[in-house]
């Protein structure tokens, strides 16, 4: 600690706050901690709009966790029926919306921060794809991060039963009978997930626990997990160089800056943008045209009336495409096993890319066409699917989906064919701008 | 042949989307929201003709003050049992016999208007339609059946108001049918009339799906400036802080 230039400065100072300081870094990394993730963690100076997703995603984690814990305080998870014939969950969460003071606000901020989870997280994603992010040394970091979108699927999946109208019963249902397809153990699994033969009030209290208690410990663990390891290797760029690379005389790199304060107040201006925007769906479209509050789920669940249409929520369309996509049984097995399956692969192959790319350059800048063509396609293919979950099943659907699965997982298994061949260009040795 | 009924499968995309779509029209409910006057009719009209079946469990009758409705106005003309002002619009009949006397249980109403909205229309739109689409149909338990909502349980409540109409097949000169609901018996008020009504009940019952929001828009349009203004600063900030750096 004795090297600590912040720790020398405080002590010649021999103010109260210096000692106070000094007494604390004797006993605990504080200073240490902040200069290693703060102020002296250099980052590359030329980050772009899409490098504001990152920090938005852990603003949106914390809304979550805040908005969440008043929800609880007021939720009640409770299937069965109040005097007036409605479940009580269902009224609990009216209660909020109404009688609980600020209860709305509450509501719509984390039934809105839901969607903008997987907004921001997506965009973050892509920019992995875009500028080659998870290529060696990030390779860890991206599979916390393939693991992070992970327990967000689990966590919202678990989350949208909780107000336990129709689509909240009716998807829970769809999804968990997905796991009776898996042979032998199927039946008992789904049977398991449920904690009863029907989706009910013992499937409603262990989601409540899963999506307050054991998703977020496990997806708080993941966060930090992939903070550590970004501030490890260090932050990629839009030039896909490294800039360790290159250090002045003082062992700094001569493209980085002091994450604090140089993109704290960057971040700033991308959080107040974001909110902007945020806010606008929150206070005047909340229900987000039917994407992010489902109309169907304005009903309360009746196990005994199946919706004309079960659509998952947006986020999970594109994967749910997929499930649809496979129609055929392979040896022997129900076509609903392997749908299973491919939606599972969709998700995990993510983790795999930095294995899958062969390219000699990592950023989209300095990549050939080849590159360029089967990303675009691949976001094509992805809106694609993501469309065609909400829509009601249909021949064309399961055709068009089946082509865009097809693409979806040629993108990922023919990379290390066609990253390997295409075109690049030598990157600079400095950032640009 | 595969590749033949994967490219016919891609023409009729829009066709299936149509064929998915609206097989009734809905008409537009015109917007009450914010007339006092309106909604307070609506409310009338609810109590009066609706609630005898639905409730409305999640709307407290104090709420109704909101509507400029004073607690002796709303106990004298809105309140008929002995309720007290702070309980909720619920009913007494109990879900379970409902559901014996009428086939299904009549739902709560207080969040329909946002439960009945699609990509067809708003929830306000399928109701309007709704109410005003009931027919003669002695095929029925209770003589009535509906356009919007076939075979619905619900008998036309608004009857006297709107009277009595006949669903009539016109065939067009292509050959196509189609239906058109035709006034065979005139009720106490013109078309006209009925259609105000109606669209001052669905007002209401828009109004009872979110009570607060006329109120989440106001604080809406305060957050977005706070926000707008604290933008120029964070990035003058930015900007300032950045200045160095090339």
């Amino acid at each position: 600690m004795a090297s600590n230039k912040h720790y020398e400065k405080f002590k010649s100072n021999g103010s109260v706050g210096g000692n106070v300081l000094e007494w604390i870094d004797a006993r605990f990394p504080l200073t240490s901690t902040i200069k290693g993730h703060l102020t002296d963690y250099y980052a590359p100076k030329n980050f772009n709009f899409w490098y504001f997703f990152g920090s938005l995603a852990l603003l949106v984690l914390v809304l979550q966790i805040v908005t969440g814990i008043f929800l609880v305080m007021n939720y009640k998870p409770d299937a069965n029926l109040n005097e007036s014939g409605i479940p009580i969950a269902f009224a609990s969460v009216e209660y909020i919306m109404r009688d609980v003071s600020g209860g709305w606000l509450i509501r719509y901020l984390h039934s809105t921060g839901a969607s903008a989870f997987f907004v921001v997280v997506y965009l973050h994603m892509f920019r992995g794809l875009l500028y080659g992010s998870y290529r060696q040394p990030r390779e860890l970091l991206w599979v916390f991060g393939t693991l992070i979108f992970l327990c967000l699927m689990a966590e919202a999946f678990m989350g949208y039963l909780l107000p336990w109208g129709q689509m909240s019963f009716w998807g829970a249902q769809v999804i968990i009978n997905l796991f009776g397809a898996i042979p032998v153990i199927g039946p008992d699994l789904s049977t398991l997930i449920r904690g009863d033969f029907v989706v009910g009030d013992a499937t409603l209290n262990r989601f409540f626990s899963l999506h307050v208690i054991a998703v977020p410990l496990i997806l708080i663990g993941l966060v930090a997990a992939h903070l550590v390891a970004l501030h490890e290797v260090g932050s990629n760029n839009p030039d896909g160089i490294e800039i360790k690379a290159n250090l002045d005389e003082h062992g700094n790199p001569r493209d980085g800056i002091p994450f604090h304060p140089y993109y704290t107040v960057k971040d700033i201006v991308g959080v107040v943008a974001f909110l902007f925007v945020f806010s606008i769906v929150v206070f005047f479209a909340p229900e987000g045209g039917g994407y992010f509050l489902e109309y169907n789920n304005f009903y309360q669940a009746d196990p005994l009336k199946t919706p004309s249409h079960i659509a998952p929520v947006w986020y999970f369309t594109p994967f749910y495409s997929v499930l649809r996509a496979i129609v055929w049984p392979i040896l022997g097995i129900d076509a609903k096993f392997w749908g299973v399956v491919g939606m599972g692969a969709s998700v995990v192959i993510i983790a795999f890319l930095p294995w899958l790319d062969r390219s000699p350059v990592k950023s989209i800048r300095y990549r050939g066409p080849i590159f360029k063509g089967a990303l675009t396609i691949f976001v094509i293919a992805f809106f694609i699917l993501g469309y065609l979950g909400t829509q009601p099943p249909s021949y064309a659907g399961e055709k068009i989906s089946q082509v865009c699965s097809l693409i979806y997982f040629g993108f990922f298994l023919l990379m290390p064919w066609y990253s390997k061949i295409d075109k690049y260009t030598i990157p600079p040795e400095r950032v640009t701008d | 042949m595969k590749m033949k009924s994967f490219f016919a499968a891609l023409i009729m995309v829009p066709a299936l989307a149509f064929a998915s779509g609206a097989e009734v029209h809905l008409d537009k409910a015109p917007n009450v929201q914010g007339d006092n006057a309106a909604l307070q009719n609506g409310a009338r009209l609810f109590v009066n003709y609706c609630q005898s079946c639905h409730g409305a469990s999640f709307i407290r009758y104090e709420k109704l003050m909101e509507l400029g409705l004073s607690e002796q106005q709303i106990k004298d003309n809105l309140m008929f049992t002995g309720d007290k002002i702070g309980d909720t619009m619920k009913i007494a009949m109990r879900p379970d016999e409902a559901k014996k006397w009428f086939g299904a249980t009549p739902p709560d109403l207080t969040l329909i208007a946002r439960a009945r909205a699609s990509s067809d229309g708003s929830g306000a739109d399928w109701l309007y339609t709704y109410l005003r689409s009931f027919y003669k149909d002695d095929a029925r338990p209770t003589g009535w059946n509906n356009v919007v909502f076939a075979n619905v349980g619900m008998p036309n409540m608004l009857w006297q108001l709107q009277g009595v109409q006949a669903l009539e097949i016109v065939k067009e000169e292509s050959g196509k049918e189609h239906h058109k609901l035709v006034l065979v018996e005139p009720g106490q008020l013109t078309p006209e009339q009925f259609d105000k009504q109606v669209a001052d009940l669905v007002g209401f019952l828009v109004w009872m799906g979110e009570p607060g929001a006329g109120y989440r828009k106001a604080v809406g349009v305060g957050v977005l400036i706070f926000l707008a203004v604290l933008f120029v600063s964070a990035y003058a900030l930015k900007k300032n802080y950045w200045k160095d750096i090339h």
